[in-house]
């Protein structure tokens, strides 16, 4: 506020002034609305859900069955349905996601290296539901051919295009976490005569385990808030199985069967996406939570 | 096996890294990591099945991404032309078409793009150049990185809560947008702070030297030097936005709409609403369908990126 001390102005400057940071400071509350928002929204219906349905069946219960008699709300298939999708997803794009992460950061050089990166982010531009028609057309066709008993909706396929899906998003974190190892280090362990994969395994990849980690919380959250990729590929029958080739569902894919139906307002049914939404949305928050966590707490500082 | 290499092992298993550095210093070669001991050879293999198992990996992402263009352009080449463009959606597969999602794809997109810009940049602004240091804004800003870890689906109950019901839009363009702000408003937020960070302090400085009061300064220079940067951002979160279903399907818009919307109440369709309503049907030509519809939603959204990226060449590094 310094510059207002040598300059002259006009009370009506100064009002003017005054109201465009307070128009923009309301702006800015736009995200404290949102969030209070969706913690009401979900909160107020949940409310409701649970004056019908005790919070003892909705948690211990192991059949969800809510739109048919009899009625069972039981949340433990559809966690177990997103669990399953996106653990897969996570074995299948941790390596694969490192991998990509040393090659962009410590091989590829020139060019070919600022290339390769936005190529590779286009995968993370692709919309959701372009990927749920290519599991449906080509990955479960091809998974057939493997198995040739998998079902024609199965966590399998869901579970590859969720890790083709989450791959940018580990390799750019990944990438940027090796990146920010110095050169000395690296420098320090070529000076005792250790090789360039050595080097990279031992030295870079331990420094910066905690990007790592956070890269994988993120993409494991995000596989979890995948909607319309399950519900294409992985099927509408909630089940308590471990077996990736049998049809799951998941909370987000049950969220969008319901809001699809003539589903009436203030039914049992509509309340219990909000429920199902509640739980999913603590689940992400967490794992965001964790993740902020563990870079702050873990990053080394390099100096 | 000779008794010194035995020697070798045992001590060296319980090395740790700083025993490596008081053992070469006292030039004991015994207490090198185990890692030194291997045959030449069998590091050179190493090396080697290394990098070639990561650039395995690179190509596999690479090689997925051009398969899954590929099948997708050959399934949906054939029915790409001026009908599909020009129909709209029906029962029949050789008469239906795009023209309704592609309308309200477009409709959505403008006034996504009012609504976020407005709110986002106008955030952006207010935090990163005129805020104070205090409760509020340190509360604005959990909210922001809260907001953006939230999956799209939950928006999509917000906006069915707040705006189709409480504030009775019904399911209309309006709804719809707003949601979808709502959506990429963070996104945005995070982008703009880092192009007005970018600007160097030292124009701030000159302007407020010259008399310039906060808002002046921000509006005559800051904020022109980080137009580039900010477009980008908005850009590829509108891209983001045009590409999402799932909050769309919650507001209820999985409905058969045959006409291109005419004013922001009217109820909508959208590009991936369609194809995945085409998708779930059974029918193999509906498929087909879905995979001409996917070469348009791509395209158009090829297209923003592209601008993006034109944007950043062109406009951007000049400070």
């Amino acid at each position: 506020m310094t510059s207002q001390l040598w300059a002259k102005i006009s009370p009506w400057q100064r009002w003017r002034e005054r109201m465009v940071i307070r128009g923009l400071a309301f702006t800015a509350m736009v995200s404290i609305f949102t969030t209070v928002g969706i913690i009401f929204i979900l909160g107020e219906e949940s409310f409701q859900f649970f004056s019908q349905v005790s919070l003892k069946e909705f948690l211990f219960n192991t059949r969800w069955a809510p739109l048919f008699e009899p009625r069972s709300f039981g949340i433990w298939p559809l966690i177990n349905g997103t669990l399953i999708i996106a653990i897969g997803a996570i074995i299948f794009a941790l390596p694969v996601g490192l991998g990509i992460a040393i090659y962009t950061s410590e091989y590829a050089t020139g060019w070919w290296q600022k290339v390769l990166k936005p190529v590779l982010e286009i995968l993370a531009g692709i919309p959701s539901v372009v990927y749920g028609f290519f599991a449906l057309t080509q990955v479960t066709p091809f998974l057939q051919k493997i198995f040739p008993n998998i079902e024609v909706f199965n966590a399998l396929s869901a579970s590859i295009v969720i890790a083709i899906m989450i791959l940018p998003t580990i390799a750019s974190i990944c990438d940027d976490s090796l990146r920010a190892i110095p050169k000395t280090v690296r420098d320090g362990a070529y000076a005792l005569g250790t090789r360039k994969s050595e080097v990279t395994l031992h030295i870079v990849v331990p420094a910066a385990l905690s990007g790592i980690l956070a890269s994988f919380i993120l993409a494991f959250s995000r596989a979890i808030g995948e909607t319309m990729a399950v519900t294409l590929a992985a099927g509408a029958t909630p089940q308590l199985t471990a077996n990736p080739l049998v049809g799951v569902q998941a909370m987000t894919a049950y969220i969008a069967q319901v809001s699809m139906g003539d589903v009436a307002h203030g039914t049992v049914e509509y309340q219990s996406i909000f429920a199902v939404g509640l739980v999913l949305f603590l689940m992400t928050l967490a794992m965001n939570l964790l993740s902020q966590f563990i870079v702050k707490r873990y990053a080394r500082k390099y100096e | 096996m000779n008794p010194i290499e035995g020697t070798i092992d045992s001590q060296s298993k319980s090395e740790t890294a700083a025993g490596v550095k008081a053992g070469v210093a006292a030039g004991d070669e015994a207490a090198l990591h185990p890692m030194f001991h291997n045959p030449r050879k069998l590091r050179l293999f190493k090396e080697r099945f290394f990098y070639g198992s990561i650039l395995l990996a690179t190509l596999c992402a690479l090689g997925f991404l051009f398969y899954l263009l590929f099948s997708i352009g050959a399934q949906g080449w054939e029915h790409l032309d001026m009908d599909f463009i020009n129909n709209f959606p029906s029962r029949k597969p050789a008469q239906a078409g795009f023209k309704s999602a592609i309308w309200g794809t477009v409709w959505l997109g403008g006034m996504t793009l009012i609504f976020s810009v407005f709110f986002g940049v106008g955030a952006a602004l207010y935090l990163q150049e005129l805020s104070p240091k205090n409760r509020f804004t340190s509360s604005i800003q959990v909210s922001i990185s809260t907001l953006a870890g939230v999956p799209s689906i939950i928006y999509g109950m917000l906006g069915l809560g707040i705006f189709v019901r409480f504030m009775g839009m019904g399911r209309s363009v309006l709804a719809g947008s707003l949601t979808l702000s709502l959506l990429i408003i963070p996104v945005i937020i995070i982008a703009s702070r880092e192009a007005l960070k970018a600007v160097p302090d030292s124009m701030r400085m000159a302007s407020f030297a010259l008399g310039a009061t906060r808002w002046q300064t921000v509006r005559d220079h800051v904020l022109p030097a980080a137009v580039p940067g900010i477009a980008t951002g908005v850009i590829l979160a509108m891209a983001r936005a045009m590409g999402e279903a799932a909050p769309l399907i919650m507001l209820g818009a999985l409905t058969y709409v045959a006409f291109v919307p005419s004013g922001p109440l009217d109820p909508f369709t959208a590009m991936p609403i369609q194809i995945f309503n085409w998708t779930s049907r059974p029918q193999e030509a509906f498929h087909d369908l879905a995979s001409t519809g996917i070469i348009v939603l791509l395209g158009f959204l090829m297209l923003c990126n592209s601008v993006a990226i034109f944007i950043r060449l062109r406009w951007g590094r000049k400070l």
